[in-house]
């Protein structure tokens, strides 16, 4: 059983260091990581089967994949408090000669990153092409992606769910963040998304919503059944409702913070509000 | 002066689907996607013998390249086959982050380059995607002359840890380079000793820079010809030596000026060894319908036309 406990206060301590990376650079994106801070401690604490180590072909364990690069500041300390790198490196965030760029990317071997990504609507792609070759290799561990649901307007998402249904691949576990937001506003008034899940159906896809995407248990829960879920001839997809900016008050329910860094007063505030729990890099 | 005889003429293409089906059987490794243009690619060889690692994409460029790309993550060696148009300008963004900034070892595999695409036009006929694909860090831009060379460099392709990008065509050319000739990439070929004028070429423009040499010889004029298969990296070595012979040099390839092989050789030149050099190449256009031949004559991509720059070039010594 998850001791909820314990990740929550992993997501605490991930909040802070996310509000801390983007305000010493004056720049990056807080509001879709915040918003998937659960998800992010969720699958790297609790669901993903990991090796000891970073290789990049990741043979005989699950594999994550994250298509909406921009919130690298939750993957960074989410990878590093897993072990990959340490810590005190989440202080190089977007710095010159950093392994921590704007945006992640194997370029500059930062282990736990298996393809850069910034540009959006490739992951799924990619997350499938290693899906097919976990296959190929009978290998029978998962694949994980992460995409934003605005990112669903680039076309090159619908290709690859088209290949995955009509190739069955069914060890791949996709999910979308869910938070309505996007840089010029809300998805519905940039352009309109309609029903996500009738879209994934109509697809051939198995889709189960995480109605309470930044519920630790729910998302534990919800991802845990998405696991089960797979492996049955069809692929997987997680419609995880988030809140953008969750945890930090006046960046929640706003599209406000997407790509903006909060100043000395707003990181005080933000901090005040996320007690530290493991302790700041 | 060398002979170099047309065992018969050939489409590169199929030299491509020759080498991929001689390492599906040697290499497990080795995976093959194509975007609905499995026929014209001739990937059926590798499609019938190694089903399980033959992936129809559909018509979904973009997917097909993300595929190739998360397909490398787990050690596999992709190979994609669609036309170079749409193995290059079409996704372009997708080769550019999921392949090459990721270093992926994927190898895109264009077939139906440049003009001799013939009849069906401008629309297919990429002339720019040697520019695009050598413009991307880490990326090999390899573009062979004939059948025996696109079957060598598509096996020693899989055996080479990185992007490549190998861009053949449709018609069928003259066969004239060795059968099973150790293909090395990033090495020139050097096929004609002379004295007057270089002429190096990629491509198709091989065999026709060949065809002007004979002319040019039959005038008087000794050229040295150099196939230059890998436009990157490029054997700057072996450009640098020919132009100390000759002092002059023509480029011929079936590109635009900009961004091909020409553009290369005069950046070498330009910071090495300054020289006097003509471009044999399409002048900042698009194609249009008509035979290969037509085409090819129309557009100035012949023997004739390298003749002519040899002449050209001779003169501003």
């Amino acid at each position: 059983m998850a001791d909820i406990q314990k990740l929550e206060a992993l997501v605490t301590q991930v909040r802070r260091d996310i509000l801390r990376q983007v305000h010493k650079v004056n720049s990056g994106h807080p509001g879709g990581s915040l918003g998937c801070a659960e998800f992010f401690v969720a699958l790297y604490q609790e669901i993903m089967d990991r090796k000891e180590g970073f290789d990049m072909d990741g043979l005989g364990e699950d594999l994550f994949f994250l298509s909406n690069g921009h919130i690298s500041p939750v993957f960074y300390s989410v990878l590093a408090r897993s072990g990959y790198f340490p810590v005190e490196e989440l202080n190089t965030f977007r710095l010159l000669d950093s392994r921590l760029q704007g945006h992640p990317t194997t370029h500059e071997g930062l282990p736990g990153i298996r393809i850069a990504s910034g540009s959006l609507g490739q992951g799924l792609s990619v997350a499938l092409g290693a899906a097919e070759a976990k296959k190929l290799n009978g290998c029978s561990h998962k694949v994980y992606s992460l995409m934003g649901d605005g990112e669903l307007q680039e076309g090159q998402n619908w290709e690859a769910i088209m290949y995955a249904a009509a190739n069955k691949i069914d060890n791949i576990i996709a999910t979308v963040d869910l938070n309505g937001q996007q840089i010029d506003g809300s998805t519905d008034d940039v352009l309109e998304l309609g029903s996500i899940r009738a879209k994934f159906e109509a697809f051939g896809w198995t889709v189960l919503d995480i109605e309470k995407g930044n519920d630790m248990a729910a998302v534990v829960k919800g991802l845990q059944e998405a696991k089960s879920l797979s492996g049955q001839g069809k692929p997987v997809c997680v419609l995880m409702h988030t809140i953008m900016g969750n945890g930090v008050d006046f960046m929640m329910h706003t599209h406000a913070w997407h790509g903006k860094a909060p100043n000395d007063e707003q990181l005080a505030t933000g901090l005040a509000q996320n007690a530290e729990t493991l302790g700041d890099y | 002066m060398k002979t170099y005889e047309n065992t018969g003429n050939k489409d590169t293409r199929s030299g491509f689907g020759a080498g991929l089906e001689a390492l599906g059987k040697t290499n497990e490794n080795v995976v093959a996607l194509c975007a609905d243009l499995t026929g014209s690619l001739k990937m059926d060889a590798f499609k019938a013998n190694h089903p399980e690692r033959f992936f129809q994409v559909g018509i979904a460029e973009a997917n097909m390249i993300g595929l190739a790309a998360g397909m490398t993550i787990g050690g596999k060696i992709p190979f994609t086959g669609t036309f170079a148009n749409f193995s290059t300008g079409r996704v372009y963004d997708q080769i550019r982050q999921s392949v090459a900034y990721s270093g992926k070892n994927v190898k895109i595999c264009a077939s139906h380059a440049g003009l001799t695409l013939g009849e069906d036009g401008a629309t297919h006929q990429i002339l720019e995607d040697v520019g695009l694909m050598k413009m991307l860090p880490g990326m090999t831009v390899i573009n062979t002359c004939d059948y025996n060379q696109t079957k060598a460099a598509t096996i020693a392709i899989a055996a080479h840890k990185g992007p490549v990008y190998l861009r053949f065509g449709r018609p069928k050319v003259a066969n004239f380079t060795p059968e099973n000739q150790d293909f090395q990439i990033g090495k020139a070929v050097h096929l004609q000793e002379g004295s007057d004028v270089t002429i190096v070429a990629t491509g198709h423009l091989v065999w026709e820079a060949l065809e002007a040499a004979k002319t040019l010889h039959a005038e008087g004029i000794s050229a040295d010809v150099v196939n230059i298969h890998t436009i990157k990296p490029l054997d700057e070595e072996a450009i640098i030596a020919s132009v100390k012979k000759t002092g002059c040099i023509v480029t011929a390839e079936e590109h635009n000026f900009l961004g091909g092989l020409g553009e290369s050789v005069a950046r070498t030149l330009a910071t090495s060894h300054p020289t006097p050099q003509e471009f044999v190449a399409t002048q900042d256009t698009f194609g249009e319908s008509g035979t290969p031949a037509q085409l090819m004559e129309k557009y100035g991509l012949n023997a004739a036309a390298i003749v002519k720059a040899s002449k050209k070039v001779i003169t501003r010594k």
